[in-house]
């Protein structure tokens, strides 16, 4: 039946696949140097591929995707002081209560349109911030949450000052992750999803439970994203406001912007290049990355990543469209 | 009563101070095809988004199978049967034809809940799609993404959609709105194929399709009943003549 080969030939794996993995992976032990870096990439990628799942799959839009960071990193840090210290067990936990509160704020964003969701995920981040602060006896508030001391991981590995541990842990977490999400979106639910996000109306008129739907891939991306947020927790041995700042769900939404949606590869391209711009235009001129970073993201979507990846295409006849 | 399948009682919806649907009853019985017919504006296609539940009716009452359905989610009635076809076509753009009926298949057979194993994984799923591309003459564009499709073969899909939802009641909102001449016949063909025990309701513009097609016909004129009949009576009554060919050409 070549009908049903070539709808399972896309969620087949291809070559290229296998070596980004592989790459990533050998990366730490190849430069020491930049664990650290690594470790960084691959928390906001996998931050960046929770937020793909509700925005680039379902099109659901999202101006607060840092809440469940941020809530993650703050769970996991707050269960290494006052609980235990094994980082596995705290990642779980994070991620157990990260999606019990993406459960409970999905309830806000089951109805309205773009524009209601954009304000009412935006207020959530920042009442989850402002909770945050306000609460300092738990959380340390403005001075962030200091002293959490992790063990090491499996209980074999201890985390390293160079942070290859760190990078190898997430990165590890990370595919596990990858790998779940990636069955999710080429499987039957995951086309219910894209069917949602392109015509809500008619997916109705199908039979698929468009409210559930939502609420279950908002949670799930809930429970992503706080994984994130614990990783970035546990392997800095810290946690502030600023990882429920809107600075947050905005970076990862260009990430997103960056990379393309509806792509889980696309978290990770958009991250890898949002991280290594950064670093490397914050060195160039520390004052203007900024500057730099808003340039080249008006660019990219001016201009378009399909014609700015191809620069063959951009002095090439153009069918006669100009006058 | 079981030959009624489906049955409306004094249907009602305002929206503000306009009444696009004013005390409308229907019944429909168990392999009917019957027909909604009148002028622009009449209504029609509000008494189907009232029959499916994209709309809450002001007043009135909703009965599919012997259930009240009146306030039953749209997806819910799908899953009872109850399954519709749209006006201005409602598709998945992003995905392939292919896609778009393995989807509705799955969902049909209950797998659309599956998260662990790709789509189309299931033999009975692609198999079944595979056999509705080639009905539905779609097979040689399955794997374009719909938003590419041409509008023919776009409508072929929006219809091939619903009759994958396996309907027991079947509600057509003008099927072959802008399908060319020689497809038309064969479109409504496949419809009237349909098992003997599904109902269908037909909303149409195109008169001779109505009543090459219709065994029954309802008449809506201002959001209102005008009047019900086999067909024969419907051409001939003077009233609907009105309706369609204005005032005095009844007299003619």
């Amino acid at each position: 039946m070549d009908f049903r080969d070539s709808l399972l030939q896309k969620a087949r794996w291809r070559p290229w696949e296998f070596a980004v993995w592989a790459v990533a992976f050998v990366l730490p032990g190849l430069v020491p140097s930049h664990a650290l870096m690594i470790n960084e990439i691959a928390i906001v990628a996998l931050f960046a591929m929770s937020l793909d799942l509700i925005l680039g799959y379902t099109g659901i839009v999202s101006l607060g995707h840092a809440a469940f960071f941020g809530f993650g990193a703050y769970t996991a840090a707050l269960f290494a002081k006052l609980v235990m210290p094994d980082p596995t067990v705290g990642l779980v936990v994070a991620v157990l209560l990260s999606a019990l509160l993406g459960a409970m704020a999905s309830i806000t964003i089951l109805r309205g349109s773009d524009l209601t969701r954009l304000m009412v995920t935006l207020g959530t981040a920042l009442l989850l911030l402002e909770l945050a602060n306000k609460l300092d006896w738990l959380t340390g508030g403005a001075d962030g949450l200091q002293g959490v001391v992790m063990g090491p991981v499996l209980g074999l590995f201890e985390f390293d000052l160079y942070g290859r541990t760190a990078a190898w842990y997430s990165l590890a977490v990370m595919l596990v992750l990858f790998l779940l999400m990636r069955r999710l979106v080429h499987s039957p639910f995951g086309a219910t999803l894209k069917a949602i996000r392109d015509n809500r109306l008619r997916a109705m008129a199908i039979g698929i439970p468009v409210v559930s739907r939502i609420a279950v891939i908002y949670t799930v991306a809930a429970a992503v994203a706080g994984a994130a947020g614990a990783l970035l927790a546990q392997t800095t041995g810290f946690a502030s406001l600023d990882v429920l700042a809107f600075d947050r769900s905005a970076d990862v939404l260009l990430m997103l912007v960056i990379g393309g949606v509806g792509w889980l590869y696309g978290g990770i391209a958009g991250a890898v290049v949002f991280k290594l711009l950064q670093n490397w235009l914050s060195a160039v001129t520390p004052q203007y990355w900024m500057f730099w970073i808003g340039l080249i993201l008006v660019l990219l979507v001016l201009v378009g990543r399909d014609r700015l990846l191809k620069p063959w295409t951009w002095f090439g006849a153009r069918g006669g469209s100009r006058p | 009563m079981n030959d009624i399948v489906l049955s409306a009682t004094g249907l009602v919806m305002r929206f503000g101070g306009i009444t696009a649907t004013d005390n409308v009853s229907l019944n429909l019985k168990r392999g009917a095809r019957h027909a909604l017919i009148g002028p622009n504006g009449a209504g029609k296609t509000t008494l189907i988004n009232l029959l499916t539940g994209v709309l809450t009716p002001t007043a009135g009452r909703i009965v599919l199978e012997g259930e009240d359905i009146t306030r039953l989610a749209p997806h819910r009635r799908v899953a009872r049967g109850m399954v519709r076809t749209f006006q201005i076509n409602q598709l998945f753009d992003s995905m392939t034809p292919l896609e778009t009926l393995a989807l509705v298949v799955s969902q049909q057979a209950g797998l659309a809940a599956q998260w662990w194993r790709p789509l189309g994984s299931t033999a009975k799923v692609s198999e079944r799609a595979a056999q509705l591309l080639e009905q539905f003459h779609l097979s040689d564009v399955a794997q374009q993404q719909t938003r590419q499709l041409a509008y023919g073969k776009r409508r072929l899909l929006e219809i091939a959609i619903a009759l994958a939802c396996e309907p027991r009641v079947l509600l057509l909102d003008e099927p072959v709105a802008g399908v060319p001449a020689g497809e038309r016949e064969e479109l409504l063909q496949t419809v009237a194929a349909l098992p003997a025990d599904v109902s269908v309701l037909l909303i149409e513009h195109d008169m001779d399709l109505v009543f090459s097609f219709a065994d029954r016909m309802t008449v809506l004129v201002n959001g209102a009943l005008l009047t019900e009949g086999d067909p024969d009576t419907i051409a001939n009554d003077p009233k609907v003549k009105e309706v369609y060919l204005g005032h005095g050409a009844a007299h003619v």
